[in-house]
């Protein structure tokens, strides 16, 4: 992971260390950290692609307002990964367009 | 759907907001705070570096630290303050007074508050350019709460937009990371910001760019590089456009007031470009033409954390008050008089204009 080891002020205290999955690979993160910064640290820069023009987008205000890292978690679309904290076990998904919200899921399983 | 009820509910856990609810809470109200992300203390979260400002303000102590100050005091404040973390409030009806508020990505909660403060802070500024959307174009609060609140490495090699506070400081904190920062581009004559942290950058060899600007940022799917153009007097491009290799592109360029929920509750505003935006009318008590609103902090105009430290216990001793708590006028006035001080001479005169231009004596008289 692409983490800060060394700084001259700063200690990371983080969280304990987990697994999920980003489009099926399998990925660590840091459990209660938001999604968002362990897909970055993980390498991973595309989080989702606009619903016109398939434009790809990325983490960028990480306060939560922007939408722009949005992405399907867990077969939810439109997760603000940004401020949404990082569970063992998470299925993470780039999302493609606007998102599919499954009306019947619960129905069905 | 569950309806939660406080004598005060405080927006955003930010220096205003943790300073209101202590005063509140002090005072014996009860106050809920519901702060969007993770964690309480705002921006100060992610500053590293020692506050400029007044000393009664914390000056010289680091931000995240003086963070920490904020919420001990809360922990002081007992059962008299309640805290909901990675709540969002999303909506004010001004009928029936009640807020609405989402817990994480699929929960949503009714808040009844008799009172409320709102210090939901500010929200970056984006230039036009180029492919501005592509991953890597990062607002310069994201690229600190990365490193400096994750420890996560933002990119190798990062273009600073914007030379003023904010812009020098996140350059140095890249430095401090173990990152290089190809240039720091300013579109103005002049640095923006402090001399000491201009000077900080420059002699680590981070060239600052004057009348410099970004014309477009190159890549594919993600930032590989940016052109940089020179800008004459009327901020027009001139000459060939220069490229720099980067993985990142920070964009330092100013907040703007995250003023979405005074605009809902139909709180008289006026923009003001020495606020950086839309900001509500309020009484010398930070009290908006709601009488049921008060707010606090970078919402109410950009300045600094040690005026929104100070504003929020203004607003949060009035909001108090209002509900029959007592609250004595010494203190009142010396937070007056510490604000006033902090906003003297030369530094504070664009922000006294500012407010002045927004300040009522009294609601009863101008509504
Ligand atoms: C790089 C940098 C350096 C700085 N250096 C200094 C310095 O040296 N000295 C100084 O005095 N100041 C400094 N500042 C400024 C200072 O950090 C801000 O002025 C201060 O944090 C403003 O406080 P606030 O509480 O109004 O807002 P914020 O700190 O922005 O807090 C607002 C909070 O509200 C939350 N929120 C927003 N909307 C909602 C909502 N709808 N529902 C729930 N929660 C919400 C946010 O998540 C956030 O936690 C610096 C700022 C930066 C970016």
């Amino acid at each position: 992971m692409d983490l800060i080891e060394r700084h001259p002020i700063l200690d990371f205290s983080h969280g304990e260390k987990v697994s999920f999955s980003f489009d099926g690979r399998d990925m660590e993160g840091f459990e209660g950290e938001p999604i968002a910064m362990a897909l970055h640290a993980n390498g991973v820069r595309i989080y989702r692609k606009t619903p016109e023009m398939r434009r790809p987008r990325g983490f960028f205000c990480a306060i939560g307002k922007c939408s722009s890292c949005f992405m399907v978690v867990d077969g939810v679309p439109n997760v603000r990964t940004c401020v949404t904290p990082l569970k063992s076990g998470m299925k993470v998904e780039t999302q493609n367009g606007r998102g599919r919200v499954n009306l019947f899921a619960e129905e069905a399983s | 759907m569950e309806e939660i009820r406080t004598d005060v509910l405080v927006v955003g856990g930010g220096p205003a907001g943790l300073s209101a609810a202590a005063e509140a809470a002090s005072a014996g109200a009860d106050v809920l705070i519901a702060e969007g992300d993770l964690h309480l203390g705002g921006q100060l979260v992610k500053q590293s570096h020692k506050f400029f400002g007044s000393k009664d303000e914390f000056a010289g102590t680091r931000g995240f630290e003086i963070a920490r100050l904020l919420r001990d005091e809360i922990a002081q404040c007992g059962d008299h303050v309640k805290i909901m973390l990675n709540t969002t409030v999303s909506g004010y009806y001004p009928d029936e007074k009640l807020v609405t508020a989402m817990v994480g990505e699929e929960e949503y909660v009714h808040i009844s508050p008799k009172k409320i403060v709102l210090a939901s802070g500010a929200q970056e500024r984006l230039i036009p350019f180029p492919n501005n959307d592509l991953p890597g174009v990062y607002g310069a609060g994201a690229v600190q709460t990365l490193m400096n609140v994750y420890g996560v490495t933002p990119g190798k090699r990062v273009l600073m937009i914007g030379a003023g506070n904010i812009g020098l400081i996140v350059s140095y904190q890249l430095l401090q990371a173990g990152v290089e920062v190809a240039a720091i581009l300013e579109a103005m004559p002049r640095i923006g910001g402090y001399w000491v942290h201009a000077a900080k950058v420059r002699r680590l060899g981070v060239p600052i760019l004057l009348r410099h600007s970004i014309s477009r940022a190159i890549g594919g799917d993600v930032v590989t590089g940016a052109m940089v153009c020179e800008l004459d007097e009327k901020f027009a491009p001139v000459g060939e456009p220069q490229k720099v290799d980067c993985d990142t592109i920070c964009l330092a360029v100013g907040l703007t007031p995250s003023n979405e929920l005074l605009w809902q509750a139909g709180c008289k505003m006026k923009y003001v470009p020495f606020l950086c935006g839309h900001v509500p009318f309020r009484d010398k008590n930070m009290r908006t033409s709601n009488s049921d609103i008060w707010m606090a902090g970078d919402v109410c105009g950009i300045e600094e954390a040690s005026a929104a430290m100070i504003e929020g216990r203004i607003a949060g001793m009035s909001a108090a008050a209002s509900l029959g708590f007592k609250v004595s006028s010494e203190n009142f006035e010396g937070c007056h008089a510490r604000l006033h001080n902090l906003r003297a001479g030369e530094v504070g005169e664009k922000i006294r204009i500012g407010v002045s231009g927004v300040t009522v004596d009294g609601w009863e008289a101008n509504v």
